[in-house]
């Protein structure tokens, strides 16, 4: 994996802007054939560039980082398989600062400048949506591993795609079934008061309906909140369940003021990892989160039951059983999430393929590709599980863990069926033009 | 400081507008969208410095301006389904009536109070933001659609998303404020607002309403900002809470110092300085905001007005 970054660099770049001034062009077309005809031939095997948009620094630093290491290694794994028709596998990786307006500069750095032939990556949903103008307008093929609603609401673009990674309505939509059966029917929800949090007050409400549950209350806390004490008498006494997604540095001390409101007697808790990613379940003051239940992803801790292709991806990765860095127990990974980079290029690689993507000319022929994708079977391609794929709004969908925080570990209870993040489609990105 | 003549002033300011038409021309494809973006932010710069520069206001709120031009050009486009004329003069509208009520409430105070409460005033109107999340998308923001962003004259029409007219468009915009800027500092209000800023006091002594001229510079610096806004939802199809942080606050007056404050070609040289050191440095290291800082003490140090402000001191007297 490289860094590149040209500064005036005519030599990549001149050709295209010639070819604006035609005037300019005739003249010169003759001059120009021999090298164009290089270049031709050197196309087929020169290596296919995969435009990285990474939140290095800014709030997703941490899972920036992990989605950089689940990137080399299934880089790795690619190329050393025969890469991609036959070509090798190139990363270019681009710091967008976790910032939706840097996002797009950098997208348009990826088209214009290095010429990538996709861009591939981003986490934050506002990253995401403040790039896909972007993608569009460059007709490039953009590769979110996000988790955001956004793609799968059709609200952006034909070139924006989330393949590798559930989204957030379809990860709680199959969490509702567990939850009325096993923690309680009575439930207050405790979210981050922005768009993350809002996903999850809108989505479970209906969800937890349909299984015959409730929300009893919903509590929105400020994302500048330090202290939450203040907001916990507000949680009525008949709830069941505390349904929390508390995200950021405030999580702890949202876990131990929690811990000192109600002490040994406490309802269920039922949270999402986003909250602990990267984080140590066994840090000072998460110790009331025992016997707690999270949503997973992919799960962190290595399972009894690791299938094959799971355990290779883990020693690929380079993390351990307990999901931290193979030599570093205290750098702790984004296990739930980043798993998504390592799908999202095999699903890359296997649209490229269907679609004898030879450059950026096939750009529009790899969107249809990657359209025309059903299903993906589980295996050292897909070692989170088997997914399905909606071509129409862009979307895959998967299966998800439910874990039981048991001895400072997250032990896997339960995982849900795909049929369980099922959803009617919102829309039908196949009716855009390329 | 000398004088320079208007004809030496406006021939100086046709050739840097000429020079940006001639670059559409020449500049690689990359670089030629980063220039087009660098203008409309330079917009936001010039806005910043006719407040900061010329009147000695330093406002850490501009951020709302920006947002409001942002804002009520996005939403009249997504929400209301207006037309690209149409929703720009929305943006221009709504950042003219906040800056209007900011300035009859901000400017009755000065100095810190006046950054404290500028910020205050961004930090409310960025939290209005998310608050009406089902309106304004919250922290995610909203995308313009592609399709919306077609400036059409009868038959003819321009898609803002082809970059050849994006850059003429955002050409467009840059000079019409680089040219009023120049007008606005010539004039004889220009210098009322230089007076005021080098002796309030002695201004009002010698007869002039300072109150009415800074509400008046208040206003005309958010109508610009709100422009910068209102050009960057419809020509790059974003609208985001982070446009209004208070981050964005900040940026244009660092543009503003880099380049060089109370110069009109300042902002735009100061945006593409920091444009750059950040597009280069990132690419080799993740603390590139360490090197922005060290180039910006550097500069603090060494050119404490800025790169034109310096060039102008030393060299250039009559550079307006």
């Amino acid at each position: 994996m490289t860094d590149k970054n040209g500064f005036f660099d005519l030599s990549k770049t001149t050709l295209t802007r010639r070819n604006a001034l035609k005037g300019l062009a005739a003249g010169a077309g003759l001059a120009m054939a021999p090298g164009f005809v290089r270049y031709s031939q050197a196309q087929s095997s020169a290596p296919i560039k995969i435009g990285f948009q990474s939140h290095r620094t800014g709030i997703g630093a941490a899972y920036g980082r992990w989605y950089e290491k689940t990137t080399a290694a299934a880089i790795k794994a690619i190329n050393a398989a025969g890469g991609i028709n036959g070509r090798q596998v190139e990363v270019i990786i681009e710091d967008d600062g976790t910032d939706p307006g840097r996002g797009a500069e950098v997208v348009g750095k990826f088209a214009t400048q290095h010429k990538t032939d996709i861009v591939f990556g981003t986490l934050f949903s506002h990253v995401v949506i403040g790039s896909a103008p972007a993608a569009g307008e460059a007709k490039m093929p953009y590769f979110v591993v996000s988790e955001g609603h956004h793609v799968a609401s059709t609200k952006l673009n034909r070139y924006v795609f989330q393949p590798g990674i559930t989204d957030v309505k379809s990860q709680i939509q199959s969490m509702a079934p567990w939850i009325a059966a096993n923690a309680g029917k009575k439930v207050t929800q405790i979210f981050p008061d922005f768009a993350f949090g809002y996903d999850h007050r809108d989505y479970l409400p209906p969800a937890l309906k349909a299984q015959g549950a409730e929300v009893i209350a919903q509590i929105a806390i400020p994302p500048t909140e330090s202290s939450f004490t203040k907001y916990f008498p507000q949680i009525p006494a008949e709830t069941e369940v505390i349904y929390h997604v508390m995200v950021g540095p405030a999580v702890l001390t949202f876990v131990k003021e929690l811990g000192e409101f109600y002490g040994s007697n406490r309802p269920q808790l039922f949270g999402f990892i986003d909250s602990l990613e990267a984080t140590d379940i066994n840090s000072p003051g998460l110790e009331f989160l025992d016997g707690s239940h999270f949503w997973e992803g992919s799960p962190r801790y290595a399972q009894p039951d690791d299938s094959a292709a799971q355990k290779a991806y883990r020693a690929a990765v380079g993390i351990d059983d307990n999901g931290a860095a193979v030599g570093d127990p205290k750098d702790v990974s984004t296990a739930a999430h980043m798993f998504g980079c390592w799908e999202t290029l095999y699903v890359v690689k296997k649209a490229m393929e269907d679609a004898g993507y030879k450059g950026p000319e096939d750009r529009a022929k790899l969107v249809e590709a990657t359209e025309a994708l059903k299903e993906f079977a589980e295996g050292p391609e897909h070692p989170q599980g088997p997914k399905t794929f909606n071509g129409k709004i862009h979307q895959c969908f998967g299966i998800q863990n439910i874990s039981k925080v048991e001895g400072g570990k997250l032990k896997v209870v339960h995982k849900t069926k795909i049929e369980d993040g099922l959803y009617e489609a919102e829309g039908d990105y196949t009716t855009q033009a390329l | 400081m000398s004088e320079a003549s208007p004809a030496k002033a406006y021939a100086l300011h046709l050739g840097a507008i000429a020079l940006l038409f001639v670059l559409s021309f020449l500049l690689p494809e990359y670089y030629h969208g980063v220039l087009a973006r660098i203008m409309v932010l330079a917009v936001f710069a010039m806005g910043y410095n006719m407040l900061f520069g010329y009147v000695g206001l330093l406002s850490l709120g501009h951020a709302m301006f920006f947002g409001a031009g942002l804002y009520g050009a996005g939403l009249a486009v997504i929400q209301l389904g207006w037309s690209v004329p149409a929703a720009f003069g929305a943006g221009l509208g709504c950042g003219a009536v906040l800056s209007l009520i900011i300035g009859l409430l901000a400017l009755r105070t000065t100095g810190v109070a006046f950054m404290i409460v500028t910020m205050m005033f961004a930090q409310v109107f960025y939290l209005a933001i998310l608050y009406f999340a089902a309106w304004t998308g919250g922290d995610q923001g909203m995308v313009v659609p592609q399709p919306a962003r077609v400036l059409s004259f009868g038959a003819t029409s321009l898609d803002l998303t082809n970059p050849t007219v994006r850059y003429i468009c955002a050409l467009s915009l840059f000079s019409l404020v680089l040219l009023i800027t120049l007008a606005i500092v010539r004039s004889r209000y220009g210098r009322v607002l230089v007076a005021i800023r080098e002796n309030e006091e002695r201004t009002k002594m010698l007869g002039y309403d300072t109150f009415s001229n800074k509400l008046a510079a208040v206003v005309v610096s958010g109508t610009i900002c709100a422009a910068s806004g209102a050009a960057y939802a419809l020509l790059f199809g974003y609208v985001g809470s982070s446009f209004a942080s208070v981050q964005y606050s900040i940026l244009p007056l660092l543009w503003v110092l880099l380049g060089g404050a109370a110069t009109t070609l300042g902002p735009l040289i100061g945006t593409l300085f920091m444009y750059y050191v950040i597009d280069v440095t990132s690419g080799y290291t993740s603390a590139y905001l360490l090197i922005v800082g060290i180039a910006l003490i550097l500069l603090v140090l060494f050119f404490p007005k800025g790169i034109l402000g310096s060039i102008r001191q030393r060299w250039l007297g009559w550079l307006p």
